[in-house]
């Protein structure tokens, strides 16, 4: 499948990930992280039960402590 | 122009967190000429602060909201300000931010930074929301961006997190805070529309 990772195109082997496979798989490992498909944020309790499948957009965001 | 910022008299902008962040954005809100602000914050000034949050040497001690109220009063009489002494959670953000029509995270901890922006996109859908991400230490001026995320904006750098080697220092956080006060100010004034049709994730 092919996905739009923080705009960048990613080809990955696979039908579909759950939010939590993706971010394991891609590394993104800070704790806070806050995770839109398609534009509609996906809350952190839903990662295992939200699928990302081919053409989805997907927009990662690392939170960084500090203000 | 000129008859354009008049439009910012009757505009209310909500500030979540009044620490390096808050404390700078409201500065610069008010001094542009903002007509109503809402903060909130539950903590009081230290000297600590001074490095780099908008308080003054005689304003130790004193609480935040409270500071902060009188500090802008001194800027613009003309100010509507509602100032909030307490600890937002989900429920807090809801009611006090009810009436504004962007909403500014200004947060220290990364946790309560997610708290607020999920708690903003369910109850308020339609609102906007900027959040700082990423300004401690110094230099990197180019690295420091805005990117927007459908009714989300993300201030900073994305990298550069707090620490013990790598604290935040005035001028940095002081940028952040005025590329989100930047951020509203266009939001309001070029009548941005918020993204519509479902914000949060719901099967």
């Amino acid at each position: 499948m092919k996905i739009t990772l923080n705009n960048s195109e990613v080809s990955m082997a696979g039908e579909s990930f759950s939010v939590r496979e993706l971010l394991a798989l891609m590394k993104f490992t800070f704790p806070m992280i806050v995770v839109k498909i398609n534009g509609r944020l996906v809350r952190k309790e839903d990662y295992e039960r939200v699928f990302v499948g081919d053409g989805d957009n997907v927009e990662a965001i690392h939170l960084i402590s500090g203000g | 122009m000129k008859s354009k910022l008049q439009k910012l008299k009757g505009t209310c902008i909500g500030i979540a967190g009044c620490g390096g962040l808050g404390s700078n954005c409201a500065v610069a809100l008010a001094r542009a000429g903002v007509g109503r602000l809402v903060i909130a914050d539950f903590d009081s000034v230290t000297r600590e602060n001074l490095d780099r949050q908008y308080y003054f040497l005689d304003q130790v001690g004193q609480k935040k909201v409270r500071a902060l109220y009188e500090t802008l009063l001194r800027i613009n009489p003309d100010i509507v300000v509602e100032a909030y002494d307490l600890r937002l959670g989900p429920g807090e953000i809801a009611h006090v931010f009810k009436d504004c029509q962007v909403i500014i995270e200004a947060f220290d901890r990364a946790d309560m930074k997610r708290m607020i922006i999920e708690a903003v996109v369910e109850h308020f859908p339609d609102k906007f929301i900027i959040a700082g991400s990423g300004l401690a230490g110094y230099g990197g001026n180019n690295e420091l961006r805005t990117r927007r995320l459908g009714n989300l904006f993300i201030c900073g750098d994305e990298v550069s997190e707090v620490s013990d080697e790598l604290p935040p220092l005035a001028p940095r956080v002081a940028a952040v805070a005025a590329l989100q006060a930047n951020q509203a100010l266009e939001i309001v004034l070029d009548d941005m529309e918020p993204a519509r049709g479902g914000d949060v994730w719901d099967e």
